[in-house]
């Protein structure tokens, strides 16, 4: 899994060191994406050996998963999708006060949460908190021998270990984002009343005109695909740990830098197709 | 041994094993016969935990053949590889329980997975390997980061014994463990071999271990075997590679208590 293109060891004058240092970076990346991309290879064709025979499923692991990254991430999620949905309306309150459009608040929130603020926020909090919690866990059965141990007694790690999360996340997190979407125009509710003089029941109906169910859609379309980002990266980086227990550390941090990074990558190109898309 | 023919239950013929541009091993060849107790021995560095890793299926070597239990490691399928590995038990250095699991959940663990067995079934066989090992049973309800180092070795000694392996390996089984503990596990090893047959492949520095409870030694170094043979025929080989394990104080008086210790079991009247 470590092939690729590896950095060359040649020595350069001092004042070009810096182009040799991101040569060098470049390299590592590369090659650390080439290896993300053959464990992607790797989990993909478990899945389908799971797909073929349902029998072979982990059903405990996967319940356990559910609980541990949905359930329990339900009073995070909500809080922190209140405020955000406080923060949205409040930031608009003073531009649509000055033209009186104050109705539109329900627009301004409505959309920003359900198409892009709900599904990444959520997937943000999970990266954090579930997507550390995955590369610590096996970082530290790779340092501990376990994952050496569950081969030998034949268990395939990628089935207990990858695609019980794999699952559990993908049914979670869009779950977790329609709570995250709920709780966000809930916020900006809550705003719109005490700021703009707008109640709920108006609130509702301009809601209701205003934001389509393909809006609603798209933002939890893309719940699946941030929840396989977090977990692919997440596991990627706690099997690379090796070493001692100084490396589950690195290795945790790696995988909530990198998932939160390719998240919003990923949120970014979803936007580009969506408008090639019309949607 | 009651065996006739010695019958080889592991070979390695010509491993060579590279990590980028460093060689661990350049044409390591050996060979373990049914019954005995083979230890591998070598300085740090010199390729013992990555041989042994190709032994039991979690390494590939570059080159060279690998045969553990008559089966060609070379290529072998996912089917085959897990037949084989119910063939043989691993006691990991670190003991590598489930750290989510009991103990007797861990011991039971291999039989839930590979076996049609009944839950009172597979805790039944688990409290009966923990007991051989020399645990209590109160144990088994405990889990692995509340006993101490030596328990842990023999609670993951008793799981790597469930399936009822032909061979056993062990990687440094008395590392980390005191005197006394040390002790144990010799007997133990010495009894899994002695009195049920097991073969038993595994490395260690332990000098007790390897004087009174090997029955031949492999001398790893400069990535080849640099000798094979009882610890008192590689005390007589004059290889550089070799006498640094002959020499220093302890090494003589763990020497001096094996020549002891046979010559009391000789004397005794039959």
């Amino acid at each position: 899994m470590t092939d690729g293109p590896t950095p060359p060891d040649t020595v350069s004058p001092a004042r070009w060191r810096w182009l040799q240092d991101i040569g060098r970076h470049a390299c590592v990346a590369l090659a650390q994406a080439y290896a993300l991309l053959g464990f992607l290879g790797q989990s993909v064709l478990a899945l389908a050996g799971w797909v073929s025979h349902p029998k072979r499923i982990r059903w405990r692991p996967v319940l356990f998963n559910l609980r541990s990254a949905g359930l329990d991430a339900l009073p995070i999620v909500g809080l922190l999708s209140l405020l955000l949905g406080v923060v949205v309306a409040y930031q608009g309150a003073d531009q649509l006060k000055q033209y009186g459009a104050n109705i539109f608040v329900a627009d301004l929130v409505g959309l920003s949460m359900l198409r892009e603020f709900g599904p990444l926020m959520t997937a943000i909090i999970i990266a954090g908190r579930s997507g550390s919690a995955y590369a610590a866990q096996i970082g530290t059965m790779t340092v501990t021998q376990e994952i050496d141990a569950m081969r030998t007694i034949g268990i395939a790690p990628l089935e207990m270990l990858v695609l019980p999360k794999l699952l559990a996340l993908m049914i979670a997190m869009p779950l977790l984002t329609v709570f995250a979407d709920v709780t966000g125009v809930l916020g900006g509710m809550l705003t719109a009343r005490t700021q703009l003089g707008v109640g709920f029941g108006e609130f509702l109906d301009r809601f209701a005109k205003a934001i389509s169910v393909s809006s609603y859609l798209v933002g939890l379309g893309k719940a699946p695909v941030f929840a396989a980002i977090v977990v692919m990266v997440g596991c990627f980086q706690g099997f690379r740990t090796h070493g001692g227990a100084d490396s589950v550390g690195q290795q945790t941090t790696r995988a909530v830098v990198q998932s939160i990074f390719l998240v919003i990558v990923a949120d970014a190109l979803f936007s580009v197709v969506f408008n090639l898309l019309d949607l | 041994m009651t065996s006739s023919a010695p019958e080889t239950v592991l070979e390695m013929r010509d491993v060579v094993t590279r990590f980028g541009q460093h060689v661990v091993h350049q044409g390591v060849s050996l060979a373990v016969r049914r019954g005995e107790v083979f230890a591998v021995i070598g300085g740090s560095g010199s390729g013992k935990s990555t041989l042994l890793r190709e032994m039991i299926l979690l390494q590939t070597p570059n080159e060279g053949a690998v045969h553990v239990l008559g089966v060609d490691l070379h290529g072998i399928s996912d089917d085959a590889a897990l037949a084989l590995r119910q063939r043989f038990g691993v006691l990991f250095q670190q003991g590598g329980l489930f750290g989510s699991l009991t103990i007797l959940e861990n011991i039971g663990l291999p039989l839930r997975e590979h076996r049609q067995l009944d839950d009172p079934a597979v805790d039944a066989i688990a409290a009966q390997k923990l007991a051989a090992v020399g645990l209590t049973p109160e144990v088994g309800g405990q889990y692995p980061a509340e006993l101490s180092g030596g328990m842990v070795k023999r609670a993951a000694l008793a799981r790597a014994l469930v399936l009822d392996p032909e061979l056993l390996f062990l990687d440094e089984p008395t590392a980390g463990l005191d005197p006394q503990n040390a002790a144990g596990i010799d007997e133990l090893v010495r009894h899994l071999s002695r009195g049920l047959g097991l073969t038993v492949v595994m490395i260690t520095h332990d000098l007790d271990l390897l004087w009174q409870v090997s029955d031949r030694v492999a001398v790893l170094g400069d990535g080849k075997v640099q000798g094979i043979g009882s610890m008192a025929e590689l005390a007589q080989i004059a290889n550089p590679a070799i006498q640094p394990f002959f020499e220093g104080p302890r090494t003589r008086a763990a020497q001096a208590q094996a020549c002891l210790a046979h010559e009391e079991s000789s004397s005794k009247p039959k």
